[in-house]
């Protein structure tokens, strides 16, 4: 009411007392208010692809360098020597790294994450699930260095009788053969990781399964279900884009992790059959390691390494949105 | 397959709250009994006792007896899960299964109560689907979500999906309450003639709806809010809408409260 009746008294004025102005002021689309507002969110919604844009063309331009002199295949030379002459290096070895670490991460994580967000939506009594959410929240806010030296000094150690184990009864398989050298694999790379990404995927499932409509549950329980059958029937279908969305979240940051991959692995420039045998490397430890000491070529070539991983990490997201989206008219957000 | 129902001295609790109390009715099978009252007197609430659902509710519970012929559904050793397996539900919202085609929602209990051929299942989906009204409309889309059909067709969805199992009992919380009139009157229409072969009980505001598909009529009312919602009375259809015992139950059909 007030607003028309003084909107003749308000000139505007000064940038100081910007927000009383807006508020008096026009109305509709030229509000300065709203262009003010509109100006920001689109900028920074334009800001957001000029970034992207930008890292792309950096990585593309530094990385073109380094490749046009290297002598050797870069997708398939097991080599890295930039430095040479002349340079030869090639990606297979952090690829197959990066890969198969974050693969065992996201099979040990994954499935442990639905677990404990299931038990503390639909199991735990109210007060035991908070607390667990809250280790989680905690575990999601330790600094991935933590994890490392964690990693070194403790699990590396420890390992020794899991491998024994592994060995012994999957010795056969090839994988899981162990020649006694330190639990510096692939594998632990890959438990460490696992730890790390287990309260991002936790936390996002959570989420989504507390947001399983009551009516659905309902649903399954007036059939007869189990709590297991609900949870099977309902909050599973319900949460399996969440799901796969908070899995990508934890793959994205199982691939890119540096510091607490290059303090375990005992990185080498070959791949190995088992994935117990120590050595073997990633992209984005293989950066850390080399980055300091690297010659302008040396770096060049680490680029090129990095807009491998950055072309992995896009195509896995949109892998995906596929996943998501093939399933879109199941999905529980039209009913 | 249809059982009579006989409650008496029944409690219901959310917590401390004593949310209906001491209610005895019984329920006849082939029949279709309507619970009418104003909002909170509980007739929902008890609903939900018939088949066990009302302990799902975080601090809701029960004392007294509700036997389903000779047994007792609150008795020593009774496993919920299989009292819901016995008396179906049908919830005021049209709940089908979101991520389950239509076909599927249909075939959802049996496929919890054990392994069944494909074309038993083929069977029980077509009969139950027929018996619900809904098979002509969906016969060709029986691999699309049920979530895709319109809110009546939901909702004789869910119908489907109740009888499928071939319940004793049939419980519907308000089915109408989120239709428009005439997938109203298709469900009306179905309600009578499932009931040839099941005992229904019926929550509804509408009072012409208990009037039309009903033979019994009970009717709820509580005294002030926070107090816990009794039966008034029970009697049949006719005699509720023409001549109640009871003077409240007069002013709430005649709209004089509620």
């Amino acid at each position: 009411m007030d607003i028309t009746t003084q909107k003749p008294a308000a000139p505007p004025a000064a940038p100081g007392p910007a927000a009383p102005v807006d508020k008096r002021a026009a109305r509709g689309a030229t509000r300065p208010g709203d262009r003010i507002f509109l100006g920001l969110s689109r900028g920074s919604g334009i800001f957001v692809l000029v970034l992207m844009a930008a890292i792309a063309a950096f990585l593309t331009y530094r990385a073109s360098i380094a490749i046009s002199e290297n002598e050797a295949n870069f997708f398939t030379s097991f080599d890295w020597n930039p430095s040479g002459i002349p340079p030869e290096f090639g990606i297979a070895v952090l690829a197959f790294g990066t890969v198969v670490s974050s693969i065992i991460a996201m099979v040990i994580a994954v499935p442990v994450s639905v677990g404990i967000a299931l038990f503390i939506t639909h199991y735990a009594p109210r007060r035991l699930g908070g607390l667990i959410a809250y280790v989680i929240d905690l575990l999601a806010a330790v600094p991935s260095i933590v994890y490392g030296l964690w990693g070194a000094l403790f699990l590396v150690p420890h390992l020794e009788g899991l491998y024994g184990w592994l060995d012994d009864y999957l010795g056969w398989t090839g994988i899981f053969e162990w020649n006694d050298g330190a639990p510096r694999s692939l594998f632990t790379v890959g438990i460490l990781l696992a730890i790390m990404i287990l309260p991002i995927i936790t936390n996002v499932s959570r989420e989504v399964f507390r947001q399983v409509p009551r009516m659905h549950e309902e649903a399954a329980l007036a059939l007869g279900a189990t709590r297991w059958e609900v949870i099977r029937m309902s909050v599973l279908p319900f949460g399996r884009s969440g799901v796969i969305s908070a899995s990508m979240l934890g793959l994205g940051r199982a691939l890119g992790e540096t510091m607490a991959v290059a303090m375990v692995l005992s990185s080498s420039f070959d791949i190995n059959a088992s994935l117990l045998d120590t050595g073997g490397g990633t992209f984005a430890q293989n950066i850390a390691s080399k980055f300091n000491e690297a010659t302008e070529m040396g770096r060049d070539a680490l680029i090129a390494s990095g807009l491998v991983l950055f072309v992995i990490t896009l195509l896995v997201n949109g892998a995906a949105r596929l996943i998501i989206a093939r399933r879109k008219e199941y999905s529980g957000a039209n009913a | 397959m249809a059982k009579r129902i006989d409650v008496s001295g029944l409690n219901a609790y959310y917590g401390s709250f004593l949310a209906i109390e001491d209610i005895s009715m019984t329920v006849e099978p082939r029949s279709v009994t309507a619970f009418i009252g104003p909002s909170g007197c509980g007739k929902s609430t008890f609903l939900r006792t018939l088949n066990r659902m009302h302990e799902v509710t975080p601090g809701g519970r029960v004392d007294g007896k509700v036997m389903l012929d000779d047994e007792n559904l609150y008795g020593a050793g009774i496993d919920p899960v299989a009292v819901r397996r016995e008396v179906g539900m049908v919830f005021q919202r049209p709940n089908p299964f979101p991520t389950m085609s239509v076909y599927d929602n249909v075939a959802a209990g049996l496929r919890l109560n054990g392994k069944y051929k494909k074309s038993e299942l083929d069977d029980v989906v077509e009969k139950s689907l027929r018996g619900a009204n809904l098979w002509n409309e969906v016969k060709d889309r029986l691999n699309k979500p049920g979530s895709g059909l319109s809110g009546g067709q939901q909702q004789r969805l869910c119908i489907a999906r109740a009888i499928a199992v071939e319940p004793n009992v049939l419980l519907m919380d308000e089915p109408c309450s989120a239709l428009d009139p005439i997938s109203t009157l298709a469900i009306e229409d179905l309600i009578g003639e499932l009931k040839e072969q099941f005992t229904i009980v019926i929550v509804t505001h509408n009072m012409q709806q208990a009037a039309r598909v009903s033979d019994r009529t009970a009717f709820f009312n509580l005294a002030a809010v926070g107090q816990p919602g009794k039966l008034i009375e029970i009697d049949d259809t006719e005699r509720i809408f023409s001549n109640p015992s009871v003077q409240a139950t007069e002013d709430y059909i005649s709209g004089r409260f509620g």
